[in-house]
């Protein structure tokens, strides 16, 4: 493996691994803050056990999104020393802003975790609203420094200087809101859907079904509302891409020749030597909507991009196809949802509508790193988009790939572990939480 | 404002040693405590640590966060040449990190926890030689970015005997700053004795590291003692560690909890004050190339004001908080105390 793609993968992989990690550790604490508020206003005492368990859960994914996260503020370093020597003052306000964003959430961690009984219930579950907030807002912040790799902006690059640098403007760049909404987003769908799908798998097998019930129906809310606004959300990313930068969107619909009412690309494998797709199915002028707003216009494809400039279209194109069709399947199963919320409340006890969240369990989290495939991978061959090239940046120490097998022992070994945590909390659930009430104030 | 992001940049490094440093620290008592008393040390410790370490940690963020965004050259440079005892680091960092969350929060507490325990005590060991060993690395000049070949650009600038000797007397610090601070936890006069028996070993084997690194610079030929006895304030800031050792002595005979903890933490600020006076404002020594400054290698000034107002304005919401988290879980323990000590 050579050490340029060592230093890829290695990225890729931290990431990929911080993003799960992350998006449970932001949505999670709203589903907490639900259930608290529900037992401090009902005294049913399901609830208090649920938000226990759940506060469970969010402290080892907390801790292992804070350790991914902080070996990323040093691998930014140790990998892409020259981009971080120009991008730094750059696109460091988001990240400064972060870090006060983490210490907060760390800071009410610590009160809500270990404040049960000790201090004024509604300040304890204030404290647990701010680990959700805070969480949220470090989020967003770091998606925008990643926005502004997408779509420079906040300082003039003279002669291969970087002047004028405005941090304000570069945080604000064309990017960030588009990537920020969407984000957030598939954070809530996301955990959203593999919890409701993992309580919706322990009612099919009638285990503390009342528990159950309540952790499913809060999960579900959350993830069903996301779900139906991603793909507007995602038609608004499009159509920013469109704009920012031609070259990813032309990858990610694998649309090799500029044309005017461009047909959108259904499924297929590109051929990236033959510049077309086989297999697939065209929708005629629907590409020049979707990323214009009318079916005529015409869409710049690979032809135009200098070939020196071109992203990979394989991976884009598959990963764009993944995110979007389980955006779709994540869409039609919550609009199934509220049907049976309001007009038929037997589904929400049949087994085959709870199969289908047991379904839904990793559809989230596949799409987010589909997603963030499509974002990064599409932005290749450059590291900040039409600046600096990724190859330009990376370290010179050699060997990176020895790091990459170590990253890859350490991750895969980690997220084994944390599966197998997950597996006895939820096994100890019947001894810990199925007691009557008294005994459990000592727990 | 360059000063601001400056004072923020020591701060944090400071914070950092000791607060995350105590934390290591419990880490590494486990690993020298006989087994008969490592329960009680762990139940100690837990009971400290639990509700703080998380936000403990972030002071390394914030120092990172204030190296990348002031100070880019510092931080490339850094990561190009120090990058296998940051790397160490990190896996040591990932290894403690969940080991402590794993232990506490296995649903079922069985032979795993045994792991959890060697990992943890393990990986408190070694996060802090190696933050030691890039610490040095980064004074002791054997940074050489015209270094060609791969051993002397990527290895011989931290593999030497300096470095060695810092990371164990880091190590040991660790271990010294924990010990006292947990006096104050302890719930009974047995294991405060026990305790005050431990800082009492502790303070000999810093002494010993100590010693240790005056001799590695020697072999080095590292003029350390000039670094720190060549200056006034190094000198002062020597003989008021060394002075404040026997008010903490005293401290402790008298039962007080907060002083003592106050005089090791002043006695590691004032290690760090005279080891790195003399060098301000250089951060890194390099060799055959001139240092690297906080004054000279800054960001440009738009980046600097905006670091400094995130900073200041980020303190005014985590100051407040972070003293109340302190005090709530403090004045628990103190009441804890005194009811058992009734
Ligand atoms: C639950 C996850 C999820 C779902 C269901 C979708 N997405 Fe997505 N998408 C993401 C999760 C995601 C993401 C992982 O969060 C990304 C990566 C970068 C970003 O900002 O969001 C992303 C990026 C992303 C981008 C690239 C943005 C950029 O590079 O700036 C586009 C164009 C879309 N998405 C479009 C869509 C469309 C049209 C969807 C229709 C169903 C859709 N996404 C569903
Ligand atoms: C958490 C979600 C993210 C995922 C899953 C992700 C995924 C990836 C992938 C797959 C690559 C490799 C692309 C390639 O080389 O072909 C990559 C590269 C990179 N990403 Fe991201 N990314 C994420 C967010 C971010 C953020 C927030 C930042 C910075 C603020 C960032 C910075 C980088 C850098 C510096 C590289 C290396 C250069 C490059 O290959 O472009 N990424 N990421
Ligand atoms: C899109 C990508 C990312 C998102 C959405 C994201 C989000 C988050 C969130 C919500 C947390 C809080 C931890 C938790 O609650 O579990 C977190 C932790 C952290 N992240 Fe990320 N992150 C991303 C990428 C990155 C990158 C690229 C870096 C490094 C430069 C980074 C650095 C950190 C650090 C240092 C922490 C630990 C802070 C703590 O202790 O809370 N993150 N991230």
């Amino acid at each position: 493996m050579d050490d340029f793609f060592a230093a890829r993968s290695q990225m890729a992989l931290s990431l990929g691994f911080h993003i799960i990690f992350s998006c449970i550790g932001m949505v999670m604490p709203f589903f907490m803050a639900v259930s608290h508020f529900q037992w401090l206003r009902s005294g049913d005492e399901n609830y208090r056990n649920l938000t226990k368990a759940w506060s469970k859960g969010v402290a080892i994914f907390f801790a292992t999104g804070a350790v991914s996260g902080t070996v990323l503020s040093f691998e930014l370093g140790l990998l892409w020393p020259k981009f971080m020597e120009h991008a730094g003052p750059i696109f460091g306000m988001p990240f400064s802003l972060e870090g006060t964003a983490f210490f907060i959430e760390a800071i009410a961690l610590g009160f809500f975790l270990y404040g049960w009984g000790r201090f004024n219930p509604w300040f304890h579950w204030f404290t647990g609203v701010i680990v959700g907030v805070s969480g949220l807002a470090s989020g967003i912040l770091v998606v925008a420094a990643n926005a502004w790799m997408n779509s420079p902006a906040g300082f003039d690059y003279v002669n291969g200087q970087y002047l004028n640098i405005d941090p304000m403007r570069a945080m604000f760049n064309n990017a960030w809101l588009s990537q920020a909404l969407h984000m957030s987003l598939a954070a809530f769908a996301a955990t959203g859907f593999a919890v409701a799908g993992v309580h919706a798998l322990m009612i099919l097998k009638h285990k503390n079904v009342h528990f159950h019930t309540r952790a499913f129906r809060i999960a579900a809310i959350f993830a069903t509302v996301a779900a139906v606004l991603q793909p507007l959300s995602g038609d608004f990313s499009a159509k920013d891409v469109a704009k920012r930068q031609p070259a990813k969107l032309a990858a990610m619909e694998a649309h090799f020749k500029t044309e005017k009412s461009a047909s959108l690309v259904l499924g297929g494998l590109p051929d990236e030597e033959g510049k077309k797709v086989d297999y697939a199915i065209k929708i005629p002028g629907m590409l020049s909507f979707l990323a214009h707003g009318n079916f005529e216009q015409e869409v710049t494809g690979l032809d135009r991009i200098p070939a020196a400039n071109q992203p990979p279209v394989l991976v884009p194109h598959l990963a764009f196809q993944t995110m979007v069709g389980l955006g779709m399947f994540m869409m039609g199963l919550s609009f199934l949802y509220f049907v049976a919320l309001w007009r038929q409340k037997r589904w929400l006890r049949s087994s085959w509508f709870l199969k289908l969240f047991v379904a839904a369990i990793p559809a989230g989290f596949i799409a987010v790193e589909a997603g963030w495939t499509v974002t990064e991978v599409g932005r290749q061959p450059w590291i900040l988009y039409g600046i600096m090239r990724t190859a330009d940046a990376v370290t010179p120490m050699p060997g990176i790939a020895y790091s990459f097998y170590l990253f890859s022992a350490v991750y895969v070994s980690l997220s084994l572990v944390v599966i197998f945590l997950l597996y006895r909390q939820i096994k100890m659930v019947p001894e810990l939480y199925d007691r009557p009430a008294q005994q459990l104030v000592a727990a | 404002m360059q000063y601001v992001v400056i004072t923020y940049l020591c701060l944090a490094i400071l914070l950092y040693l000791l607060l995350g440093g105590a934390d290591f620290g419990a880490g590494i008592m486990e690993l020298f405590t006989r087994s008969k008393n490592r329960r009680a040390a762990r139940q100690t410790m837990s009971h400290a640590i639990g509700p703080i370490w998380e936000a403990n940690h972030m002071w390394l963020i914030i120092a990172v966060v204030i190296l990348f965004v002031g100070f880019p050259r510092i931080y490339s440079v850094m990561s190009v040449y120090l990058h296998i005892p940051l790397l160490v680091m990190l896996l040591g960092i990932i290894a403690r990190g969940t080991a402590f969350v794993f232990r506490h929060y296995d649903a079922v507490k069985d032979q795993m926890q045994v792991l959890y325990n060697r990992i943890f005590a393990l990986s408190s060991a070694i996060t802090p030689f190696f933050l030691g060993v890039i610490a040095a690395s980064v004074l002791a000049g054997y940074i050489n970015p015209a270094a060609t070949d791969f051993l002397a650009a990527y290895v011989y600038s931290w593999l030497h005997w300096f470095a060695v000797a810092v990371g164990i007397f880091t190590v040991a610090l660790c271990g010294y700053l924990a010990s006292v601070y947990s006096i104050g936890e302890t719930t009974n006069e047995e294991d405060k004795r026990y305790f005050i028996r431990k800082t009492r070993t502790m303070t000999l084997i810093a002494f010993a590291a100590g010693g240790l690194v005056f001799l590695a610079a020697k072999v080095e030929n590292i003029p350390l003692w000039q670094w720190i006895f060549g200056n006034v304030v190094g000198t002062v800031a020597v003989v008021l560690a060394t002075l404040s050792l026997g008010v903490l002595a005293y401290a402790i005979n008298q039962g007080q909890t907060i002083l003592p903890r106050l005089m090791a933490g002043f006695q590691v600020t004032m290690i760090l004050l005279a080891i790195s006076y003399q060098h301000f404002p250089d951060f890194i020594v390099l060799q055959h190339a001139p240092n690297l400054s906080l004054l000279n290698d800054q960001a440009p000034q738009a980046t600097m004001n905006a670091l400094g107002w995130a900073l200041l304005l980020g303190s005014i919401f985590i100051l407040p908080a972070l003293y109340y988290l302190y005090y709530s879980f403090q004045h628990e323990a103190e009441e804890k105390a005194e009811t058992a000590s009734v």
